[in-house]
């Protein structure tokens, strides 16, 4: 039993309700309150990274102790792989939400958005660390309705559309789920992750298993915009406030969607080859057809949406190729291999992403625009900007020595050694074309000559904009430390171990 | 049995009003067809042939109560599908005011 765990869900909805309750009487507590509360957030899940390292550490909500080793409490679970995932929510979330401390001036309603901000984490934090599959679902609600609200923060035509949109396919993908989720208790009558494993694990009959898999994969396939279920994400993260459009590109999706995809279907599932070609295939379309549909765009922040599609597509795929090789059994280092690329980009991408959508807010906060061909000559007025977009390009393009580059340097040599020739050449070539496109990003906002004056009287943005956007791209810069031995020993390998390991999960929680 | 494929049919009828309506309150109401098809699910994989309410009766041990834990979840799942509404239809609202009209083929501002 470790008190801390539950803090990490406790914190951001107390402060959601202190924010809407106390920010009625004081001008501007709800900015500072919510700053504190990330930061204190994003304290407590770095000292769980620091010690967690092999161990698997549970709390069981309200005390209630397993039966005849049966679960009946619900487990919420911290272990290597779900820490790396509460850091970077919390770190990027502090870093948004300082940004928005000057952003949100723009809009009206300050305490409903940090509210709903603090409920996004709040739903999101809960997400990673449930041991419970029913509670997946009940935090996912909950920070996918925050999601909804915020964005159609602005109230205008467009950003209504977007929410709309979202809605629906949100609300299909819920009931998927759900349905899934019905599904499993009714074959399995448990809802413990680690239960269910242990149940299933003694032959169940294989037609409901793969339907079961099915509505899973496609209810969270549709969260996380994998391709056939992308249709929402241009549009849902193009039109939300910037500081939110980080959260949505850079976090949501993979709190939400790939990380229980990866969760549920190494630790709950019993590794299938079918499903494991099936999830590298829509990876690798989610990787190719993104980026072609990304090259087109004018729309600053839907470039950037249209490279999420594609950059977890990389991630998606080179999962998808360890699950493969774990499947057939063999090769198992270079199962971890493409693995540990796999959670590296993941982490990467959360930090470029990030710091891109802050940079085209910043973009936005400025000029007003979101249209690459009414900007220009940005690079001399704001230098801080141009500078820290331009790492974050150079990082998601794959250029040496950012972190993008290691990342995709191991999901490609992992797919050579496990001989899929086809993924790396293509994992390749979407990396130049992605190169392609964020040049041309660079060039027509902050290097191509302007015609008109106006661009002349520009200046940078205010210092908690700047603060975000320089440390988010120096996180950029210290994470491809992480290809070190040492360090990525001390940080993925825990996270790999649990994942390659068919029982450890479910073996360690069951004895607790 | 029976129950069952009705209720998958019922989730299909949800599915496939969702996709082809127009009206934005009609695409609403379907999505609220699709979730009840789920919550319906959820009472019939608890209900045991011959059970009775989940209420422990000390004075006869042999009697047979149905499953008590789809009902939990589904009263957790029907306050869930009440906010999901709720915040749908302020955004219909929302909608009809900026385009004064329901129809989903008028609204296509986001393309490409």
């Amino acid at each position: 039993m470790n008190p801390l765990i539950p803090l990490l869900v406790v914190i951001p909805l107390a402060a959601a309700f202190l924010i809407m309750i106390i920010g009625r009487f004081i001008e501007e507590f709800n900015k500072y309150f919510a700053s504190l509360v990330l930061l204190v957030l994003t304290c407590i899940s770095f000292y769980f990274l620091f010690t967690t390292g092999e161990k698997i550490s549970v709390y069981k909500v309200g005390g209630w102790e397993p039966i005849n080793t049966i679960p009946i409490g619900i487990y919420m679970v911290m272990d290597g792989f779900s820490v790396i995932v509460v850091c970077i929510i919390n770190l990027i979330g502090f870093l948004s939400v300082f940004y928005s401390i000057s952003y949100i001036n723009r809009y009206t309603a300050g305490n409903y958005f940090y509210s709903l901000f603090c409920l996004l984490i709040g739903g999101m934090n809960g997400v990673v660390l449930s041991g419970d599959l029913f509670n997946i679902f009940v935090f996912l609600e909950i920070s996918v309705i925050s999601s909804y609200a915020l964005v159609a923060f602005g109230v205008e035509s467009n950003e209504l559309e977007a929410s709309f949109k979202y809605q629906i396919l949100g609300g299909i993908a819920s009931f998927l789920i759900l349905f899934g989720i019905g599904f499993i208790y009714w074959r399995a009558k448990t809802l413990n992750i680690a239960d269910i494993k242990a149940a299933f694990g003694t032959g169940s009959d294989k037609t409901t298993y793969l339907f079961i898999q099915i509505l899973i994969l496609s209810g969270f396939g549709l969260k996380a915009a994998i391709i056939p279920f992308h249709a929402w994400l241009p549009d849902a993260h193009s039109s939300a406030p910037s500081p939110i459009s980080a959260m949505l590109s850079g976090v949501f999706i993979k709190a939400v969607g790939i990380y229980v995809i990866i969760r549920l279907f190494f630790n709950m599932f019993v590794i299938s080859e079918a499903m494991a070609v099936l999830i590298t295939t829509l990876g690798t379309l989610s990787m190719v057809i993104g980026v072609f549909l990304a090259i087109g765009q004018w729309d600053i922040k839907r470039l950037l949406a249209y490279h999420s599609i594609s950059q977890m597509g990389y991630v998606v795929m080179s999962v998808g190729i360890g699950m493969i090789l774990l499947s057939r059994g063999a090769k198992p280092e270079i199962a971890s291999l493409a693995i540990a690329g796999g959670l590296f980009h993941l982490v990467n991408h959360a930090a470029f992403k990030g710091l891109l959508f802050l940079n085209a807010g910043a973009i936005e906060y400025t000029l007003a625009t979101r249209n690459m061909k009414e900007m220009g000559g940005l690079a001399k007025s704001m230098p801080v900007t141009s500078a820290t977009s331009f790492i974050a390009s150079m990082s998601i393009s794959g250029i040496p020595p950012f972190n993008g580059f290691f990342s995709k340097l191991i999901i490609i040599i992992a797919a050579v050694l496990g001989k899929f020739y086809l993924l790396a050449v293509l994992a390749v070539i979407v990396s130049i074309i992605t190169l392609a496109s964020f040049l041309k990003f660079q060039r027509y906002a902050f290097y191509n000559k302007s015609d008109n004056n106006r661009n002349q009287a520009i200046k940078e943005v205010p210092f908690p904009m700047v603060f975000s956007m320089v440390v988010l791209s120096i996180i950029c810069v210290l994470l491809s430390l992480l290809v070190f031995p040492e360090i990525r020993d001390a940080i993925l390998a825990p996270a790999i171990d649990i994942l390659t390991d068919p029982v450890k999960y479910s073996t360690s929680i069951l004895v607790k | 049995m029976t129950a069952y494929v009705m209720c998958f049919i019922l989730f299909l009828v949800g599915l496939y009003g969702a996709i082809t309506r127009r009206n934005l309150v009609k695409i609403a109401v379907s999505l609220s067809i699709m979730e009840i098809s789920t919550f319906l699910f959820f009472a019939l994989i608890g209900y045991i042939e011959g059970g009775v309410a989940p209420i422990v009766d000390p004075s006869d041990p042999a009697k047979i109560y149905v499953d008590p834990l789809p009902q939990a979840l589904v009263l957790t799942a029907i306050v869930i599908g009440l906010a999901t509404t709720a915040m749908l239809m302020a955004v219909i609202i929302r909608l009809y005011r900026k385009y004064g009209t329901f129809d989903i083929r008028e609204i296509k501002n986001l393309r490409g």
